[in-house]
């Protein structure tokens, strides 16, 4: 092992552990800890607010200094592996799945999994969408294609009340009960290039998931229909070609 | 390839976005590269609009020139993927480390100046400009603590680098208060050993102030205005450098959009009273 490599183990391992790190020294000796823990802190710190930034509704539910020490950990158990910090944090729901501490707020995992949808909606490659107007023609030939999704969309089925939570945990937004239920939520960035989050019944619910395994859209029509009797798929099409949520069509043999 | 403008530049921060207009002491906006690698989506679009009006410089905070590992191939790519889409006047990077193993630590870590790892850092250098087809700039870092293997002054090991690779250096001036501040040494000695004619551009930050027993320790923290100190060090460089492109460089507690305009107001007032009468009109990007 080099001796640069062995220099850059020590310093990591000091970073996590706490301990000084072999060479590092000062002007003065005796405050080389002290100084040696502003990176300590940063590196800490830095990854905690980044973090953050990612589950902003998760520190929310939490609370700030709750947040921070579970960041701490997580940082540990599954830091960045890339430079790139909004494509880190696909790991924190199941970390927070597995971590005792927030046992009793089970909606934690959905919620982390619906926020780190978001991140990743935001980023999403910028794809032309279909018009609304194409949608009449697509229709008539529901049997014949399937429909081809923005990147950005994502469904998070969740046994809680996934949009309910997020949507009362906004800046500003006031406290309220919610009651927990199950929830299925819809994320995607709009022709705004915002990223709203839609909660879907059970039909809509049925139909989305349907899309995004690529099934023909007679058999997303039919999957809606066996999940919400009755269902008119009308109404969700629409909402999702008007929000730019369609970026294609292929023919199928279906 | 064009330059940065010598006149003041500011860190981009999304939420000021609308309320950026040409202004003749605002000549660049730098950017931090990783916030840049997604797909699309806003980011990109505001960067698209910025760019059509503004001098962009491309920083990077991730590539750990200064670490023992290889440089991260993707991310270069990465990298590569901006310059070519934004085609920035300039890019640079730090004279630190950042990442080990598969792990990145977010901080801009130091390293001990040693003939190996000189040689590490030009070889990391040469590789970056290499994969970007580019000279870059390198920046100076502000440190906290010493190390007992080091053996070449940091000036020098900068003018090494620099003769080494042909990359250029950017000289942080609030770097250079707090280092020599935390180490007891002095500002002006550093700067009188510093390699000018490779600098392509200077940053100014602000720092907080914590004590220790021997005195105090100041930490790079990007969030205050510029200190008088530092605006002095930035008057005597730019007397001997001419005017260069000079950013303000602010990222925690993001102040209003006013405020960094007016810190760079004051940037453009320095780099106008050290700059010969024919480059004093300036007209909007």
């Amino acid at each position: 092992m080099s001796a640069h490599e062995a220099f850059a183990q020590s310093f990591r391992r000091g970073i996590f552990d706490g301990e000084l790190p072999q060479g590092v020294t000062a002007r003065d000796p005796a405050e080389a800890a002290q100084r040696f823990a502003v990176y300590r802190n940063n590196v800490l710190h830095s990854l905690g607010r980044a973090l953050a930034a990612r589950f902003p509704v998760i520190e929310r539910l939490v609370g700030a200094d709750f947040f921070n020490a579970m960041a701490r950990v997580y940082v540990e158990a599954d830091p960045p592996n890339s430079p790139v910090l909004f494509a880190w944090g696909e790991g924190f729901a199941e970390f927070l799945e597995g971590f005792p501490p927030v046992a009793a707020l089970p909606y934690l995992p959905d919620v982390a999994r619906l926020e780190y949808a978001r991140g990743q909606a935001y980023h999403a490659a910028d794809l032309p969408a279909l018009a609304p107007a194409d949608l009449g023609a697509l229709a008539a030939r529901a049997d014949a294609i399937r429909l081809v999704l923005h990147p950005s969309v994502t469904l998070i089925a969740s046994g809680h009340a996934i949009r309910a939570i997020w949507a009362a945990n906004q800046p500003g937004a006031a406290p309220q009960e919610i009651e927990d239920r199950p929830e299925t939520a819809l994320v995607l960035r709009d022709r705004k290039l915002d990223v709203p989050v839609w909660a879907l019944g059970p039909g809509e619910a049925a139909f989305a998931r349907e899309l995004l395994g690529q099934a023909p859209l007679i058999r997303a029509a039919e999957a809606a229909a066996t999940a919400e009797p009755g269902f008119d798929v009308g109404p969700i099409l629409f909402r999702l070609f008007a929000a730019g949520a369609i970026i294609g069509w292929e023919d199928c043999t279906c | 390839m064009t330059q940065l403008p010598a006149r003041p530049g500011l860190g981009f921060k999304p939420e000021h976005f609308s309320q950026i207009a040409c202004d003749p002491d605002l000549g660049f906006f730098e950017i931090h590269a990783e916030n840049y690698m997604g797909a699309g989506g806003p980011p990109h679009a505001m960067l698209t609009a910025l760019r059509a009006d503004f001098g962009i410089s491309l920083h990077g905070v991730g590539l750990s020139i200064g670490g023992p590992g290889r440089l991260d191939t993707a991310h270069l790519a990465r990298l590569r993927a901006l310059v070519d889409r934004y085609q920035p006047e300039s890019f640079s990077e730090h004279l630190a480390w950042s990442s080990h193993g598969e792990a990145y630590l977010n901080d801009l870590l130091p390293l001990p100046y040693t003939d190996e790892t000189l040689r590490i850092v030009c070889d990391h250098v040469d590789e970056v400009q290499e994969a970007l087809g580019r000279r870059m700039l390198l920046e100076t870092p502000s440190t906290y603590v010493l190390f007992e293997t080091s053996t070449i002054p940091e000036t020098e090991f900068l003018r090494a680098i620099a003769q080494r690779t042909g990359c250029g250096l950017l000289l942080d001036v609030n770097n250079v208060f707090v280092s020599a501040t935390n180490h007891r040494t002095d500002a002006r000695a550093y700067l009188a050993e510093f390699p000018f004619d490779q600098v392509g551009e200077i940053h100014l930050g602000g720092h907080a102030v914590e004590e220790l027993p021997s005195g105090p320790l100041l930490i790079d923290s990007h969030g205050a205005p510029v200190a008088d100190p530092v605006w002095t060090l930035f008057d005597e460089v730019i007397a001997r450098t001419g005017p260069l492109p000079s950013l303000i460089e602010w990222d925690n507690d993001v102040p209003d959009y006013p405020v960094l305009l007016d810190e760079a107001r004051r940037a453009a007032r320095i780099l106008r009273a050290h700059a010969p009468q024919a480059e004093r009109t300036h007209v909007c990007a």
